[in-house]
């Protein structure tokens, strides 16, 4: 990868230089691929109970699925159509000791031994609410059905800039229902979401957005997405100010997942879905870089908020 | 004028569930089934066929709307 000198590049550097030197993030030697030490864990674990606190009162039904979702799922989503850069799919190993010889003898040249693996029955997650289309098929509650995710997912997209991981956290609130329902849920949350932020000291703003389709044909689906208002952002400046994060999304996908997955509400029509996700890591990096590497040291009504005292 | 080559590729790229002889010039070509992925065969099948390369600026739904705005797009590209 090339590393420009560019402003941006440098204010992304800079203060990945600084989680790491403060021991907040720990280096693997990978862009975007990082430990996370016991305080930066921490203030991901006090807002997730931030977010479980203010979503009780809608009674949420609590689903966890691995970080691994099945192949033959996935390949039911347009993921690999639209998002096939972003993709991690899982080989392991499935030959005899025969080729394990060829396999070692390859890794020990120096050569490509991936070529020995097989594609495994799991490819990682790309979202926390890919896992959930495929369980949902079928019919609805009337008053549709609500469900807190978290996982941590999967995009293969290599930078220096600290909030954009290759593997992190997402913790969503997905809606199933009527396209009035899902439409609701989705502006329900990015209202609250801004309040909540808001009084944690993140000053975001919500902007239209659109996700990254591959290629240029994913042109032509991002403008497309941005003229029908389908997906809002909330963001901020994290390392930068040139250069706005998004650290909570709204979506609002219609039929798209429901006609794949064959979900539907008590009418018989093709349910509507909706999902909002907190992106931890980057919250987590935005409560940082605003407030100081010292959460004890953070203005009082945010560590309030946060539990912290 | 290049109504019947838009047609032809329409109909071996474009996936449509409606038969393209069925379509007039105007019609809505996302309603007749175009899907997102189908859009791009379109697009490369166009490229390829017209010699031309579609801007940035230019690759939006509108533009790959109906049979006449993707005639237009091409006539334009394809002086």
């Amino acid at each position: 990868m090339c590393i420009s000198d560019d402003p941006i590049s440098q204010a992304h550097k800079e203060y990945l230089e600084a989680l790491f030197d403060a021991g907040l993030l720990i280096p693997s030697g990978v862009d975007g691929v990082y430990g996370r030490s016991g305080v930066f864990e921490d203030v991901i674990e006090r807002f997730e109970r931030y977010v479980t606190k203010m979503g009780q009162h809608l009674d949420p039904e609590v689903i966890r699925f691995p970080p691994v979702m099945a192949r033959q799922q996935y390949e039911c989503t347009d993921h690999l159509a639209t998002f096939p850069d972003l993709l991690g799919s899982v080989h392991s190993f499935t030959g005899k000791e025969r080729d394990h010889i060829a396999l070692m003898s390859k890794k020990e040249a120096g050569e490509d031994w991936t070529s020995c693996l097989q594609a495994t029955e799991v490819v990682l997650a790309p979202a926390a609410c890919y896992a959930l289309y495929p369980t949902a098929t079928g019919v609805l509650p009337e008053h549709g059905r609500l469900i807190d995710l978290t996982s941590f997912v999967f995009r293969h997209e290599p930078s220096i800039d600290p909030a954009r991981m290759q593997s992190f956290r997402m913790r969503e609130y997905v809606k199933l229902g009527s396209p009035e329902q899902a439409l609701a849920h989705r502006d329900y949350w990015l209202q609250r979401a801004e309040e909540m932020l808001n009084a944690v000291g993140l000053k975001v703003k919500k902007v239209v957005a659109n996700d990254p389709f591959f290629g240029r044909g994913g042109r032509v689906m991002a403008a497309t997405q941005r003229e029908q208002h389908l997906k809002y952002e909330l963001e901020i400046p994290i390392a930068t100010g040139d250069k706005p994060t998004a650290i909570f999304s709204a979506n609002y996908h219609m039929d798209h997942f429901s006609k794949t997955f064959g979900i539907k509400t008590m009418d018989g029509n093709t349910a509507h879905t909706a999902c909002v996700g907190f992106g931890l890591e980057r919250i987590a990096l935005a409560l940082f870089k605003t407030h100081g590497f010292e959460p004890q040291e953070w203005p009082e009504g945010v560590r309030k908020v946060l539990g912290l005292c | 004028m290049h109504s019947e080559k838009v047609r032809e590729i329409l109909d071996k790229n474009g996936r449509l569930s409606s038969p393209v002889p069925d379509l007039s010039d105007d019609s809505d070509l996302y309603s007749a089934g175009l899907t997102s992925l189908a859009t791009v065969s379109v697009m490369l099948a166009l490229e390829d066929e017209f010699d031309i390369e579609i801007p940035d600026n230019m690759l939006s739904r509108k533009t790959f709307e109906s049979i006449s705005s993707i005639v237009e797009t091409v006539n334009e590209l394809a002086e």
